[in-house]
């Protein structure tokens, strides 16, 4: 085994560029625990540790461009009002150990279904910034990044360089269901984020499908519902027989397995409760904040 | 490879280093400070917990070669390191914890409980104290977060103190002593100040 230790991103491009099969390797909470048990033995290890670029992150008008290493901890202490979704997803994952190594960029590049923050990056709406010393930069949409159980669109010469995740405009909400509150792998996981601005709702599911996926059909039909009922204009109550409809919509957007941490039938029904809390905690903050009308006390 | 890092506030150098070990080999086998335990090897149970350049972190998790020019505290150091940080850093110049007297390490005095002259720190002190080392095979982990939580964070909550150390098992105590030892000392720091 080598182990290359590039002092800045041209050098990691270049490193990976002459070495294909080499793992790049970040906080390592995933890749050592392969070595570890043997379960892997890459000829090459490319460390990231030292590419300050990586854990470093912009705020822009739109959209806040995430370094691929920023550790969940950071995100969790520093990005919270920006990305509250992905916020509350990071708080979730295992301790506070593994949080102060452990980031977005070593969640993607294993693109685990139970990875805790792909529900959040699917609901919020999320771009990955992959780049190589041949082709440049590409931008992934986050949907499109999963290709299968633990599989990317990474091209093998490819490395992450950051996520542009859109910043909140409308509460979000992140929920998993496990056995206990710390050092869980999610049996299932959802995402949901209000998008007032454009009158639109995104979801993001955990470990249901193959890979983390949205709800489609879910999200068409509560949008239309929303706009026709004009909720988002009056702010009222969303009537249960459109949050049934829409939990049931997203439980039929699963294709879950069955294993050890669940049934597939327990995770479809999960997922459902999970869709119709975090849309009524979110629809609550949502009409909690806004305007009052005028002329009301 | 050989990697070439700081630990207890001293220069090291681990010669034969192979490039898929961890940090936790290298400070067991390679250094000789079989303080930070060995229990699963997976981050789960945060026994070989100890801080890298200040941050809490499982050292069976970080690849040798990522610690080359960085600075490491193993709970070997941690009295010294407190001691330091109760004076407001290292005046002398020749601080920290060299390696032979780090092998060495144990509490002076006789006898649990001997008090102020054992040479541990506050916190050390509250565990044995309060009764929170059975075993003992979790404490070093234990002691590393619990430090770096009081640093941190002068006067925690239960949950704030739950929180911190989520992330160390113990299979001995069933976790109140650990929480009364954390109380402990910070009750007894506050009175301090
Ligand atoms: C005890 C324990 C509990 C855990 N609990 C959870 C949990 O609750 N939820 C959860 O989601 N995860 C959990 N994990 C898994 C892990 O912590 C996360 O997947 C984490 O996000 C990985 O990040 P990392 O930086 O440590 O990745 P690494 O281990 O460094 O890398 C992971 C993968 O990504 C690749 N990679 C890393 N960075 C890049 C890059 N910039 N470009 C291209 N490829 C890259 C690596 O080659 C590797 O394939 C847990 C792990 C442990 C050990
Ligand atoms: S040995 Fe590192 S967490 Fe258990
Ligand atoms: S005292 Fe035995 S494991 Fe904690």
């Amino acid at each position: 085994m080598d182990f290359l230790r590039p002092a800045s991103w041209e050098e990691a491009l270049a490193a990976k560029a002459e070495h294909p099969t080499a793992v790049p390797i970040a906080g390592g909470t995933d890749v050592m625990v392969e070595i570890n048990f043997d379960h892997r033995r890459p000829e090459y290890l490319l460390d990231l540790n030292r590419i300050v670029d990586l854990y470093e992150w912009e705020t822009g008008a739109e959209s806040v461009r995430l370094g691929a290493s920023v550790p969940y901890t950071k995100i969790m202490e520093n990005l919270r009002a920006e990305l509250p979704g992905l916020a509350l997803a990071s708080h979730t994952v295992a301790s506070p150990q593994i949080r102060n190594r452990g980031g977005v960029g070593g969640n993607l590049g294993t693109a685990s279904p139970a990875g805790d923050a792909h529900p959040a990056l699917l609901a919020a709406g999320a771009e990955v910034e992959v780049e190589s010393a041949a082709r440049g930069t590409r931008l992934i949409p986050v949907d499109e990044f999963y290709t299968g159980v633990k599989r990317n669109a990474l091209r093998p010469d490819e490395l992450i360089r950051a996520v542009h995740v859109k910043k909140a405009d409308g509460p979000q909400q992140f929920s998993k269901v496990g056995t206990r509150n710390a050092m869980v792998i999610a049996v299932c996981a959802f995402g949901l984020a209000l998008h007032p601005a454009t009158r639109t709702v995104r979801t993001g599911i955990g470990s249901a499908a193959p890979t983390p996926v949205r709800a489609g059909a879910a999200e068409d039909f509560l949008n239309a519902a929303l706009e026709e009922g004009g909720f988002w204009d009056t702010g009222k109550i969303i009537t249960p027989s459109v949050a049934k409809r829409f939990a049931d919509l997203c439980s039929a957007a699963c294709n879950p397995i069955d294993d050890v941490r669940g049934t597939a039938n327990y995770r479809r029904h999960a997922v459902g409760v999970m869709a119709r809390r975090t849309l009524t905690w979110t629809w609550e903050s949502y009409r909690g904040a806004r305007p009052a009308p005028e002329g009301a006390a | 490879m050989r990697v070439n890092f700081t630990v207890n506030g001293r220069p090291q150098e681990a010669d034969d280093v192979w490039e898929g070990e961890s940090l936790l080999y290298v400070l067991r086998e390679r250094l000789g400070l079989p303080g930070s335990k060995n229990a699963c090897e997976q981050g789960e149970c945060g026994s070989c917990t100890v801080r890298l350049d200040g941050v809490p972190v499982c050292a069976c998790l970080v690849a040798a070669g990522q610690v080359e020019g960085r600075d490491v505290v193993t709970v070997e150091g941690l009295a010294q390191f407190a001691r330091q940080r109760a004076a407001g850093g290292c005046a002398t110049g020749a601080c920290g914890t060299p390696l032979d007297e780090a092998r060495r390490w144990q509490a002076e005095g006789t006898g649990p409980g001997t008090g102020e002259d054992a040479g541990l720190s506050p916190v050390q002190q509250a565990f044995i104290d309060a009764g929170a080392v059975q075993c003992g095979f979790c404490t070093p982990g234990l002691l590393v977060a619990s430090d770096e939580l009081l640093e941190r964070n002068p006067n925690p909550s239960d949950a704030d103190i739950r929180e911190a150390l989520s992330g160390n098992l113990c299979r001995c105590t069933g976790y109140e002593k650990i929480m009364d030892a954390v109380r402990l000392a910070a009750a007894r720091r506050s009175e301090e100040v």
